[in-house]
């Protein structure tokens, strides 16, 4: 006897959870490669996930074996040359494996030193960015109560029929009955064992107009407990939906870099990386990110994604340019009650020396009052310039909201992004 | 072909559920006409990602959740992407009714070959072998595995997840020594088991207490050989060793004694040793099991060939697919990986039905008793009453080591060189077979470990035994192994291996303070 079922609309994942707790206990092995990974990487492929390696014997389940050594008897398989009596070198690298017949149909260790598995890109990314946060995250929740979300908010007595809760109008439907049936479920059964009782009686001692009576109560009982409704519109309930005020989802990203001759195209690699870190982190943060390209040499000009990391121009520098540009775009374009914004500056530190000042004026004046957040890496191996020097007093005086950081190479990148968003611990 | 050719129930790759169901059902008629009797079968077809849970949980329909299992996933999951692995062939769980796996993405031969091979072959050996007979209990495993994971998810609610895994890396650790290997177990139901569960935890504690009170009982102490000792005027160590016998048990030894573990981990200890005496007859059978199941889908698919239910593209594809999981790589080859056991059991099963059918004096010689015999009852006497060790002993023929060219080389640690100590020819045939015989042998693959003692009138320290098997030692896993041991039984546990009658080496944890493990 057999039957068939047809599981295959049944729930996958169901080693999910097991997944996540392998995943949990080897945080530490897996964040490593991860952070190898995110050096490695070229910029486009982070939105894969990643194959991972653990050596094997971290994560072995120890059992009581035999080890090598003492006398044993192997049989295998295969014998083309050898005879009875030969006698052989010992192969390096231990005996010619045991061959108990271990393993079914397929064997996954294979006698890899590692054991490989496949992140998936969320499971990646969360790696990637364990432990840091956006700073001023809630700022923009006050200022906003434009957009709202509907929330279930309890149950109500009036909606819309499409939201009838169909188990609480039926149980306020039992209710009712049971409630407005009892006082003449009473009456009937006072009725009907007084009609029991005149019945019992001797003949001659009945009242027939008292059973008349009688019956006809019942009757009427009878028909009045019929007529309770099954269901009354009183007993209707609806899910209530109210409008909850919500954080605004939006981010914008000011992704603005200095393209002026001394930028080589190495320089543009490691900004770029950096912006595609921040950009990755931004979009885990907020349901929409738009992306604003701002690029400058002695003038600002805001362009699309491949002229900003592609094109090359040569020419002086003048970072106020942009900066001012960033901020007239903000002002056209974004209003700050509705958008999070957040500025990312990359920069070789070339800047006219006069114009340095003229940056700090912006920043302090105008752009730092309607930024979430404004981050700076320089890529130099060089001194600090005069840039740098005005920078830092910005960040003196925005200390929570302004982030600068030297990048020298390529593998400093992901270390100084994760710096610039470390979790502060409360 | 005497009987009159049918027209084939279906042709090309694709299948649907009423081609499946009448190939079922013309299987099971042949399967009939085999004798061979099954539980009811289960059939259930599922998606790939769905079989790759079911990989990942080795074999069980629901288990409760650990990282193992997870790692099990991933790298099943690894394996598949990179197509190392077809998960196609079959996944069979002995139960009652039988529980068997169809992948949806499987081409219609693969349906059939699946459906012959676990629904028959596979189903039919649980229900016939004398192992699972006796160890197993088809009808209620899965009740018992619904019953296990509650319990597990309920301790991690209400002690933590941590504590619940750290308790279960432990028992994983021991779980090969959870079985009683010569005691039937009582058949585990789950209704009882929940059923019991509470009062066998007050019951379990008030035993461990009784056996953990420290009062001398009158009367003990007093055998001959304990004079009277000054260090010791009342005989509080005289009373013998505890455990009297050596316990091979470990996980059961640990549940009911170990003077620590509060009746949640005692029962959890439980689970995990009843799940290991579940596994246990399959570890024994596999070269049996998967010989049989192969045995089969060849014979059905070549019966179901004849009579025309099957075309020649369908029979095609199959003997492809029949072939490569038959192959046995050398063992000089890169790919090689032990020996297969689909091949050395399909080709024993295969000779023995030639040497009843058409024997050669050689197999007379063997095998008097069986040569020219009834094959279907032979291969079914032969399935019915043994596992790998005791098959490969009683019917590995000459015929087969030839075929597969087995020979035995011998690596003995104090000899530089290795010995080849026998091949296919007339003088080696029974050396082989003796050798292989052994090989598969669990008591031989697996280092004998028991429970020698435990100090219940001293410092609580437990003591193991391991009897070394010709000289060979043990891994260095015995160590995180100790460790685990430690954690469950709470107080120092020492292991000696036995070489002879000598100690031949001793481990310790945690660690004698001073000298590192070498």
């Amino acid at each position: 006897m057999s039957y068939f079922i047809d599981r295959r609309a049944n729930a996958k994942h169901k080693s999910a959870v097991n997944r996540q707790r392998f995943l949990d206990r080897y945080r530490t092995h897996i964040k490593r490669s991860v952070e190898e990974a995110v050096n490695r990487r070229s910029i486009t492929d982070m939105q894969h996930g990643e194959k991972v390696s653990i050596p094997t014997r971290d994560i072995s389940e120890p059992v009581f074996q035999h080890g090598q050594g003492g006398h044993r008897s192997i049989v295998s398989p295969g014998n083309r040359e050898f005879d009875e009596g030969d006698r052989l070198r010992r192969p390096s690298g231990g005996g010619g494996g045991d061959g108990s017949g271990e393993g079914g149909a397929s064997n996954q260790g294979e006698g890899m030193d590692e054991f490989a598995f496949s992140l998936t890109r969320d499971e990646f990314l969360d790696f990637v960015f364990d432990g840091l946060e956006l700073p001023h995250l809630e700022r923009k929740q006050l200022m906003d109560l434009e957009e709202v979300k509907p929330v279930r908010a309890g149950i109500s007595r009036e909606g819309v029929p499409s939201r009838i809760n169909i188990v609480r109008s039926m149980r306020e439907a039992q209710a009712r009955r049971i409630a407005m049936r009892a006082p003449i479920r009473r009456a009937l059964r006072e009725a009907m064992e007084a009609l029991e009782e005149e019945e019992c009686k001797d003949p001659v001692l009945r009242n027939p107009s008292r059973i008349q009576e009688l019956k006809d109560e019942i009757e009427r009982l009878e028909k009045r407990l019929e007529s309770v409704p099954f269901i009354d519109t009183y007993d209707l309930r609806y899910n209530n939906l109210v409008n909850q005020p919500t954080p605004s989802n939006k981010a914008v990203m000011f992704c603005v870099m200095d393209v002026s001759g001394s930028m080589t195209q190495s320089h543009k690699d490691i900004a770029k990386r950096f912006f595609l870190l921040l950009y990755l982190f931004l979009e885990r943060n907020y349901e929409k990110v738009e992306l604003v390209f701002v690029r400058h040499h002695t003038a600002a000009k805001e362009v699309d994604e491949e002229e900003f990391f592609y094109s090359r121009e040569t020419g002086g520098t003048i970072v106020s340019s942009a900066l001012t540009m960033v901020d007239d775009i903000i002002h056209d374009r974004y209003p700050p009650a509705d958008w999070n914004l957040y500025v990312a500056q990359a920069s070789d530190g070339d800047n006219w020396d006069d114009d340095s000042t003229t940056c700090r004026e912006i920043l302090s004046k105008s752009l730092m009052r309607q930024l979430a957040y404004f981050t700076y890496v320089e890529i130099t191996p060089h001194a600090h310039q005069a840039l740098w020097e005005e920078y830092e007093a910005v960040e003196a005086d925005f200390p929570s909201r302004f982030a600068m950081r030297q990048i020298v190479e390529p593998g400093d990148i992901y270390p100084v992004f994760r710096e610039l968003f470390r979790k502060v611990e409360a | 072909m005497s009987k009159t050719r049918k027209t084939p129930i279906a042709t090309g790759s694709d299948w649907n559920f009423e081609v499946i169901a009448e190939f079922e059902r013309e299987i099971a008629r042949l399967a009939d006409e085999y004798r061979l009797d099954t539980y009811p079968n289960q059939i259930e077809v599922i998606t790939s990602e769905q079989m790759m849970d079911a990989y990942a949980s080795v074999g069980m329909p629901v288990g409760y959740h650990h990282w193992s299992f997870g790692k099990q996933f991933l790298s099943v999951e690894q394996a598949y992407r990179r197509g190392q692995m077809g998960l196609a062939y079959e996944l069979v769980i002995n139960s009652d009714p039988c529980i068997a796996y169809l992948m949806e993405e499987n081409t219609l031969m693969m349906q059939v070959l699946v459906m012959a091979h676990a629904c028959y072959g596979h189903n039919s050996f649980f229900k016939g072998n004398y192992l699972f007979r006796t160890w197993t209990d088809a009808s209620s495993i899965i009740d018992y595995l619904v019953f296990a994971r509650k319990y597990v998810a309920e301790c991690e609610e209400r002690y933590g997840v941590a504590a619940v895994e750290q308790l279960l890396d432990a028992c994983h650790a021991l779980q090969n020594y959870g079985v009683d290997r010569y005691k039937r177990p009582s058949p585990i139901s789950a209704e009882e088991e929940a059923l019991r569960q509470a009062e066998r935890e007050e019951y379990l504690q008030t035993q461990v207490n009784m056996l953990w009170r420290t009062i001398p009982l009158a009367g003990q102490g007093l055998d001959e050989d304990a004079q009277d000792d000054s260090d010791d005027p009342l005989g509080l160590h005289r009373a013998g060793r505890y455990p009297p016998e050596p316990q091979e048990n470990l996980l059961y030894f640990i549940e009911k004694n170990a003077p620590l573990l509060a009746p949640w981990q005692r029962e959890i200890v439980r689970i995990v040793r009843k799940l290991a005496q579940y596994f246990y007859p399959q570890r024994q059978t596999q070269v049996m099991n998967e010989g049989w199941a192969t045995f089969w889908h060849y014979t059905l698919m070549h019966r179901m060939f004849d009579e025309g239910l099957v075309d020649e593209g369908l029979i095609l594809e199959f003997l492809q697919s029949h072939t490569a999981v038959v192959h046995q790589q050398p063992f000089d080859s890169p790919y090689y990986n032990g020996i297969n056991p689909y091949a050395l059991g399909f080709a024993m099963f295969t000779d023995l039905r030639r040497i009843c059918e058409t024997p050669t004096d050689e197999d007379r010689e063997w095998f008097p008793d069986i040569a020219g015999s009834d094959w279907l009852e032979t291969l079914h006497f032969a399935m019915r009453n043994f596992k790998d060790e005791s098959f490969i002993q009683q019917f590995l023929s000459p015929k087969v080591i030839r075929d597969l060219k087995l020979f035995n080389v011998i690596d003995d640690d104090q000899d530089e060189m290795l010995t080849v100590a026998a091949i296919h020819d007339e003088r080696g045939y029974r050396r082989v077979r003796e050798a292989l015989s052994v090989q598969y042998a669990l008591s031989v693959r697996e280092p004998n470990i028991q429970v020698y003692a435990a100090d219940i009138r001293g410092d609580r320290s437990l003591t193991l035994r391991h009897v070394q098997d010709r000289r060979r030692p043990l891994e260095k896993s015995v160590y995180p192994v100790m460790r685990y041991l430690h954690q469950l039984w709470g107080f120092t546990v020492r292991l000696e291996s036995i070489e002879g009658d000598e100690v031949a080496r001793r481990y310790q944890w945690p660690l004698p303070n001073e000298g590192a493990p070498d």
